[in-house]
């Protein structure tokens, strides 16, 4: 985590009521530069709520929200949103813009040249698969819930904020469309260097795309932490249940090679005969490896372990950090 | 296929009435939709925004909406008088509802995430508003100022009863003279008119959302300018004239008045008989139609002119007895005589006055006008064997009073017992009445006697030359010929037709008869 930097997004004592409800209280936290945070929680812990504080959609009883080093309620609401990225589960898409127009609304706002803002569209729907030729002249209603998303998220990106706010963007996806569209939210490029606050109810999609992980209940933080503290050291009896029902999944997603091979890995030192896939790594995790293993088009010959070994492995490696914190 | 042709006729002639008139109809509505946009989208908006207030608003436009059309307007005119005032104000009234509904309903029926998203993304409220929500909800908002525009066009048949002109004009003439030529001459246009409006918008309603904005943008333009197809100059004159649909339609109305008197430099406005006292009172017209002897000449101060030249036939009262009846009690022919031309014209709006402004019984009113002429006798106890006079009258004050003092005349004078029937609706069931010998008596007018009962070919009346004598002589002749009923003597006044001006004015331009007013308006 690079600290020499101040915090994108500093957050301090942050409550809000909705009437006599405490839906949010007293959360803090600071996100660096390029940071990825999740909001995670059942539904109703106050995570969107969270959220919508940060670009003033809802504003807060206590605390502040700074950005950049400054209050947000300082400057115009408008002003403030028009610098954060924001993308919602339902989308949201102006029906009766076009695809192009929907994406060109916050480059407009902040006066940008209509050339720039053409080329920025056709730029950002190819890196979302949306052939501009096809897709830009089309209205919302024609495109799939998928397209619809991708749209959404390009007309965040579309004036490049530092900052986006995404609240659960794949809820409203099917399984296999929400992977897909996951994988190549992951994979994009644009996305690299933003500063991303995201809000999910899914753990493997929390465990998928956070650098750390904020787990709320009932409006107040469990942890505040990555996905390995939060699975191998939580906080309390709460976030040990949270996770309980996926922990084996998210173990094997969160645990690589190195963790269990140790630092220069078996495979490495095995002999020459035994070639390694291309994508195995120190960081390659551990249900990577058993998927890549399993799979009927690799010859078990080639690989540097077995599942049986790999298992046995990650067992030794789970007992490991086990024992740590219980020490 | 005759009225087909009838009404074909009717247009031609009144080619230029029926343009008028329309232009007049789709001004009104425009004027008061326009109206009601400016106000009920703001109102539907400022709902949209506090939905608390929603059912409170939307209650009391719901009950604006169900106030029968002309009851609002009866509520309307003290406030607002007569004229395109009241018209406008109503029709806008019943526009509101609809438009204030739909755009409420327009507003929130815009997906709330779409609303988020554009607020998350920067724009303001205002720009949340001009390009996201009305957009949205502009195709529910033109539904309803489709369904205010095709209300209003109906309604705005209704403003012919307040003098602010339209289609309706026509159509209530029709109804007065029972001509249906002349009530599908309005009705047929009026409804063309509102399906004419009806599919225009309809259609705009179909448009895409972005080029509806632009439509409209461009209705909100076009309203104020069909609005001000309701200010073109209309005919105008020295003076205005008001007079009820009946009057202005039928032959021996305003045709032959201005034939005869050649008053072409007259303009007039229809509206509605009972009102048009309260036009010329309030000074909304000059001169209107109406009846000698109604109270409210004296009550509103207003001048009978002389029908110098007899246009209007005279339509003195007389009793109408069944003949049996003096046979039987020959006593009653001098006792019914009494009254033989003791009634004056103004004798008979001063006690018409009494029954409609101060209120009084006729019976009080008979009593009272006959101790001032020292014809009033207490009632002899008549016994319970006696026989029983049966006096009629139709549904209205002058006849009540007359048939009152008859009722008074015969019990004090004779021992006979008296039954009053009054009530009995209009001309033909008195007359229906007194040939079954329902009834023994009842005050006719020899006009009615002439031109409804008896209905001679035109040459007849013609020849008659609207002379009272000679109507006299006739009806009798003829009652006695055909129904064997008798025309007594004539009590005295003329309840006909008259053209009326208030007082003040006639006297400030020295107008006593309709040849004076000829003269004044063609000087």
């Amino acid at each position: 985590m690079p600290t020499n930097q101040p915090p994108v997004v500093r957050v301090s004592r942050l409550s809000k009521h909705f009437g006599a409800h405490a839906v949010v209280q007293d959360v803090s936290f600071e996100l660096a530069a390029g940071e990825t945070l999740v909001l995670l929680g059942p539904s109703g812990c106050g995570k969107t709520t969270l959220l919508k504080m940060l670009n003033r959609l809802i504003e807060p009883d206590a605390g502040t929200v700074e950005i950049n080093g400054q209050d947000v309620l300082a400057q115009r609401p408008e002003l403030l949103r028009r610098g954060i990225g924001y993308v919602i589960q339902q989308v949201g898409l102006l029906p009766h813009y076009t695809v192009a127009e929907n994406i060109a609304v916050v480059p407009r706002l902040l006066g940008h040249a209509p050339a720039a803002i053409a080329d920025r569209t056709a730029a950002l729907l190819t890196r979302l698969h949306l052939p501009p030729a096809r897709f830009a002249g089309q209205l919302p209603h024609q495109l799939s819930g998928g397209q619809q998303q991708r749209v959404g998220l390009a007309r965040a990106l579309a004036a490049d904020p530092p900052i986006v706010l995404l609240d659960e963007p794949f809820g409203a996806l099917d399984p296999l469309t929400r992977a897909s569209i996951r994988r190549e939210f992951r994979e994009l490029e644009e996305l690299r260097s933003k500063t991303m606050v995201l809000v999910t109810h899914d753990v493997t999609e929390a465990f998928e795309l956070a650098d750390r992980i904020l787990l709320l209940d009932a409006g107040r933080m469990q942890q505040l932490g990555t996905p390995r503290e939060l699975l191998f050291r939580p906080a309390n009896d709460f976030v040990r249940r949270f996770f309980a029902a996926e922990r084996l999944a998210l173990q094997l997603r969160t645990l690589t090679l190195e963790d269990v091979f140790g630092e220069t890995p078996r495979w490495n030192t095995a002999g020459a005969n035994c070639r390694t896939p291309d994508n195995f790594n120190t960081q390659t995790t551990v249900n990577e490896a058993l998927e890549a293993l399993t799979s009927t088009d690799t010859a078990p010959s080639a690989l540097p372990f077995t599942v049986a070994e790999l298992m046995a492995a990650f067992g030794q490696a789970l007992q490991r950090e086990e024992d740590a914190w219980k020490r | 296929m005759e009225t087909l042709s009838a009404l074909l006729t009717f247009w031609r002639e009144q080619a230029g009435k029926l343009g008028e008139q329309t232009l007049q109809h789709i001004g009104l509505t425009a004027v008061s939709l326009l109206l009601a946009v400016l106000l009920g989208v703001p109102v539907g908006l400022w709902l949209s925004r506090r939905p608390r207030w929603a059912p409170a608003v939307l209650g009391l436009a719901g009950v604006l909406q169900t106030v029968p059309s002309i009851a609002l307007l009866g509520f309307l005119i003290p406030l607002l008088g007569i004229g395109p005032k009241p018209a406008i104000f109503a029709l806008f009234l019943y526009s509101l509802l609809p438009i204030i509904r739909n755009t409420l309903a327009g507003i929130q029926g815009v997906a709330p995430a779409v609303v988020e998203a554009a607020r998350g993304l920067g724009l303001t409220d205002g720009q949340v508003l001009h390009r996201v929500e009305l957009p949205l909800a502009l195709p529910v908002l033109m539904a309803g100022i489709r369904t205010a525009t095709v209300i209003n066009v109906g309604v705005a048949t209704l403003a012919a009863y307040v003098a602010a002109g339209g289609l309706g004009e026509f159509i209530f003439g029709g109804i007065a003279l029972n001509n249906p030529a002349m009530i599908l001459a309005g009705a047929l246009p009026a409804a063309g008119l509102a399906l004419l409006f009806d599919a225009a918008l309809g259609a705009v309603q179909r448009l895409s959302a972005r080029r509806l904005g632009r439509v409209g943008v461009g209705l909100l333009v076009a309203l104020p300018l069909l609005g001000a197809l309701y200010l073109l100059p209309r005919a105008s004159g020295k003076l205005l004239a008001g007079f009820s649909p009946e009057f202005v339609g039928r032959a021996d109305g305003l045709p032959s008045l201005t034939k005869t008197y050649g008053l072409t430099r007259l303009p007039s406005v229809v509206l509605a008989p009972a009102l048009v006292y309260e036009a010329a009172r309030n000074a909304n017209v000059d001169v209107i139609d109406g009846y000698s002897t109604d109270g409210r000449i004296r009550a509103y101060n207003l001048r009978v002119l002389r029908d110098d030249r007899h246009v209007f036939p005279p339509y003195y009262a007389v009793p109408v007895v069944r003949p049996a009846l003096l046979r039987e009690h020959p006593e009653l022919a001098s006792v019914l005589a009494l009254l033989d031309g003791q009634i004056s014209d103004s004798v008979m709006t001063n006690l018409n006055y009494r029954a409609d402004y101060l209120h009084q019984s006729p019976q009080a009113i008979a009593e009272g006008f006959l101790r001032r002429r020292g014809l009033w006798r207490a009632p002899r106890p008549a016994g319970t064997s006696a026989p029983v006079v049966r006096l009629g009258s139709k549904i209205f004050a002058e006849q009540y009073i007359l048939a009152e003092m008859y009722a008074a005349l015969i019990r004090g004078n004779t021992m006979l017992a008296v039954q009053t029937k009054t009530g009995l609706g209009g001309t033909t069931i008195c007359f229906e009445a007194l040939r079954d010998g329902a009834i023994d008596m009842y005050p006719e007018y020899t006009g009615t006697g002439l031109l409804v009962l008896l209905q001679p070919t035109p040459a007849v009346v013609d020849s008659l030359g609207g002379r009272p004598d000679a109507v006299l002589h006739y009806v009798r002749r003829e009652f006695r010929r055909r129904y064997r009923l008798e025309w007594l003597a004539p009590l005295g006044f003329n309840n006909t037709y008259a053209l009326l001006m208030r007082q003040r004015q006639a006297q400030q331009l020295g107008i006593e008869s309709v040849s004076d007013l000829g003269k004044y308006l063609r000087d």
